[in-house]
């Protein structure tokens, strides 16, 4: 088990044309499936409504961090924050990147989402760097342990 | 994925960050290792091999209690702790959605700029 979440799409569109995608809110709202109140700028909150069929009462928010045009796109969020009985404000938000390249046929997204193994403590980060390998390795005995067929 | 799915890992968003932030640790980590052959330690034993002090290893199977990785068992007088698997399934459980959720979305994205 890693403890962030990254995937690459390859895109048969122009790296302008990804970053418009992502970067309008109009646009992210229509693949993301959310109605969002304004634009993205960074260092600023972006509210909105999700449109997902279901999961229209769901409220969405994210803090704009980093825009480098049709390079990167990156935000924090509360993953996942359908439980309106559940204050999300008080978890550490995990932060979404997108990186963009260009390839002979369009575009290389890479999205990583990272921060779910954050603790407010001022050792973790050092400790965790040391424990890179380390870790990767204890997760993957833990997962093992618990594999339903081991 | 259905909803009946959704709303119960929804449910027990809760004791997640306790998990992570227990298990960021290399000390707790190499006890968890330890424990999860699934046999249960005494405090004595998971101290032997160890550098640290039978108060400190103790401080930390504390934590790993608090976040349900480990439990205290007692057989007579003796007190051992076992691993409990349940929290990292838990875990995974809950990364494996958000990481579908992010397929999902990438392919509608997909779709929108090659369209």
């Amino acid at each position: 088990m890693n403890n962030q979440i990254e995937k690459r799409i390859e895109l048969k569109a122009p790296v302008s044309r990804v970053w418009r995608a992502l970067t309008d809110y109009r646009e992210f709202g229509q693949w993301f499936r959310v109605k969002l109140e304004g634009p993205f700028v960074p260092g600023q909150i972006v509210r909105g409504q999700i449109t997902y069929p279901g999961y229209e009462h769901v409220k969405w928010e994210a803090v704009v961090h980093k825009m480098e045009p049709e390079r990167q796109f990156s935000f924090t969020w509360h993953p996942y924050a359908v439980d309106s009985k559940i204050d999300y404000s008080k978890e550490t938000p995990t932060l979404v990147e997108f990186r963009l390249e260009k390839t002979s046929k369009g575009t290389l997204l890479l999205l990583t989402e990272s921060g779910f193994d954050k603790i407010p403590s001022d050792r973790r980060p050092e400790a965790f760097r040391r424990n890179d390998g380390g870790w990767t390795e204890q997760m993957k005995n833990i997962e093992n342990h618990v594999a339903p067929t081991s | 994925m259905s909803h009946q799915r959704r709303s119960r890992v929804a449910a027990r968003r809760q004791p997640r960050a306790p998990v992570f932030a227990a298990l960021g640790d290399e000390t707790r980590l190499s006890l968890v290792a330890k424990l999860c052959g699934g046999q249960p330690y005494s405090i004595s034993q998971l101290t032997k091999g160890s550098k640290l002090t039978r108060q400190a290893i103790t401080k930390h199977l504390r934590v790993l209690e608090s976040a349900g990785l480990v439990r205290n068992v007692h057989a007579g007088r003796e007190s051992r702790f076992e691993f409990d698997p349940k929290p990292v399934e838990e875990i995974r459980e809950y990364l494996d959605l958000v990481s579908a959720q992010w397929d999902q979305a990438l392919s509608r994205l997909k779709s929108f700029v090659e369209h």
